[in-house]
């Protein structure tokens, strides 16, 4: 394994822990909230920070060990960091950006100058090699951070939420770009981000933090299929509820029934796709086996779909079309009904 | 009234400048400034005060960096201790220096003139000696205010890119504190340049050797006002020739790399 780590790390109110095993050519998102522990456990991988237990390896050779007394400064490490913002050195040059690395290696200055252009022109900005970072764009300055992490071939590349400083405009793009150099690196890859769709468009796989500690981890589809908390729900867009199968329903801690297509038993979380939801202003007759009184507790407008919050015993969100709105007159404080069919409803153990 | 208020302030400080400049003997200007006396003097203060500078950047830059970077207990005591000199009177300082480094009895004095047959007081070294305790406190505290507010994430990115602590220092910390260590040294070099009471106790009152422009002013204000206006203008003089072309130099070059 490229990356094998078993990050213990407690600092201020944080207390990080956990492992992370990343294989060449993998890319593995770290996701989570604001203080999670995510920038904390890159620098600890990078070795700006250390451990106070556990143990981070790369390619088998120890880097940071407390129970042995191991640790390599950062220096010494094959890591390469895209940091958050990027951190170009203002007061250096793009081409003396993408060499500091070499020089601070020992590279002679002519070879470091002509590795550090064969890069820029790899991230099509060799004719930009001669300014400061701050007259470039913000896509323009990730890649020359990418080209700087990357020109002293690391095993293992870390990136730090590197398209949170871009304009919502550009980034669609900026993620597609991103995707195709980082793709061209062959070590480990640890992306770091709060975006679900950074994770899911750059990663192969998902690590979810939350307080310190890994809350779910798995491929990117199986995670965002079937979320194990609130956190990851929220974040798929998914319905998550929880509560004990008997048969073939599920009793929420709310007191409200779902019923399921498969028998089920014990602890379980019950997963509904808000476009699964349907609502109707009178009780709905016929074949769904779940109806659910509820009434309408907020509206959100999410681009051409529009999802209605519903309060009642069985707590869902239900994505529907602006029509829709308008026919059955939908807004804040009116009562509906909400209905699922039994075979739209995912179910598995806690 | 705010303006009103500000602007007895601002005849406050151009009144006596005027003064200076309807007393000075224009057309006997050079002649004065070419007296042995004036040229000797300007020349040591020149020569004291970047040589202040010089030292207080050689000694002033590590100790802002451990007092903004290092954790240890009486780092505040330390930094007191630093400040100290800024806000007691120089003459003060200039009578504890005589006790730590004359060569009679002075607490290390002695040892050094035992050893090397070298003493501070009444020596060049002496006046530069005593300008470097008076403006180190200036450059210290500058360069430390620099430092803390600089973003230290650049620090680890070099780091992580392979520089050891002292590529960082040199190539990255120290560019990007530049504007601070520049006001810092330009502080403590006008601060040095200035220097009166700790020079004239510490040092002495020697032409050509410890009788820095200020010290000749003073002397001459009696005997010979008419050196004492015109070397008060050449401080002056210097002092604006100085500060206005490190604000084109410096400034202008600060506004550059933060663009």
């Amino acid at each position: 394994m490229t990356l094998a780590a078993n990050v213990g790390v407690r600092l201020g109110q944080l207390d990080l822990r956990v492992a992370l095993d990343v294989a060449d050519g993998e890319t593995v998102a770290v996701l989570g909230p604001n203080g999670a522990g995510k920038t904390t456990l890159l620098r600890s991988l990078a070795g700006l920070v250390s451990l106070d237990d556990g143990v981070v390896r790369i390619d088998d050779a120890v880097m940071d060990q407390p129970s042995s007394g191991t640790y390599v400064v950062p220096e010494r490490r094959s890591v390469g960091v895209v940091f958050q913002d990027y951190l170009l050195f203002p007061h250096l040059t793009v081409l003396e950006n993408v060499a500091f690395g070499l020089r601070s290696r020992g590279t002679s200055r002519g070879d470091a100058r002509r590795r550090a252009h064969d890069w820029l022109a790899r991230v099509g900005l060799d004719d930009r090699a001669g300014v400061k970072p701050a007259v470039l764009s913000g896509g323009q300055q990730q890649r020359v951070a990418l080209a700087r992490a990357l020109v002293t071939e690391p095993r293992l590349l870390l990136l730090d939420e590197p398209l949170a400083a871009l304009d919502i405009g550009t980034r669609t793009e900026l993620r597609r770009d991103l995707r195709a150099h980082v793709a061209t690196f062959g070590g480990a890859r640890v992306l770091v981000t709060h975006e679900l769709l950074d994770a899911v468009a750059l990663a192969d796989r998902l690590v979810v933090l939350e307080d310190g500690r890994v809350a779910q981890s798995g491929p990117v589809n199986e995670v965002s299929a079937r979320p194990r908390s609130r956190y990851v729900a929220d974040l798929v867009g998914v319905n998550l509820l929880r509560g004990v199968g008997n048969d073939h329903e599920v009793t929420l801690e709310g007191g409200g029934v779902v019923v399921t297509a498969d028998p089920v038993a014990g602890d379980v979380y019950v997963a509904i796709q808000p476009h699964a939801v349907s609502l109707h202003r009178a009780r709905p007759e016929g074949s769904p086996r779940n109806v659910w009184s509820g009434r309408v507790r907020g509206i959100d407008l999410l681009g051409d779909r529009i999802r209605i919050h519903v309060d009642g015993a069985v707590p869902v969100v239900a994505e529907v079309t602006p029509g829709a709105v308008g026919d059955l007159g939908l807004r804040d404080g009116v009562d509906v009904w909400a209905s699922v069919k039994a075979t739209e409803i995912d179910v598995y153990a806690v | 009234m705010a303006v009103l208020l500000a602007l007895v302030a601002i005849a406050f400080f151009v009144l006596p400048l005027i003064a200076l400049l309807r007393r000075a003997p224009w057309s006997s200007l050079w002649d004065t400034l070419n007296e042995p006396v004036a040229r000797d003097a300007i020349r040591l203060s020149v020569e004291c005060s970047l040589w202040a500078t010089f030292f207080s950047l050689v000694f002033g830059v590590p100790l802002a960096y451990v007092l903004a970077r290092a954790r240890f207990p009486g780092r505040s005591l330390v930094r007191a201790l630093v400040v100290l000199p800024m806000v007691f009177p120089p003459v003060v300082g200039g009578v504890a220096l005589l006790y730590a480094f004359q060569r009679n009895n002075g607490l290390l004095g002695g040892l050094i003139y035992d050893l090397f047959g070298f003493q501070f007081t009444f020596s060049k070294w002496g006046a530069v000696l005593a300008e470097t305790f008076v403006a180190m406190p200036f450059l210290v505290i500058t360069v430390e205010a620099g430092l803390r507010s600089m973003d230290r994430r650049y620090e680890d990115a070099a780091a992580s890119l392979g520089a050891t602590r002292w590529t960082v220092f040199r190539r990255i910390t120290m560019p990007l504190i530049a504007p601070a260590l520049f006001a810092g040294a330009a502080l403590a070099w006008a601060r040095a340049l200035g220097e009166f009471g700790a020079t004239i106790t510490f040092a002495g009152n020697i032409q050509g050797r410890t009788q820095t422009t200020p010290l000749a002013v003073y002397i001459f204000l009696e005997s010979n006002p008419d050196v004492a206006v015109v070397l008060s203008l050449a401080l002056f003089a210097i002092s604006i020739i100085v500060l206005v072309s490190l604000r084109d130099h410096w400034f202008g070059g600060i506004r550059d790399a933060g663009r």
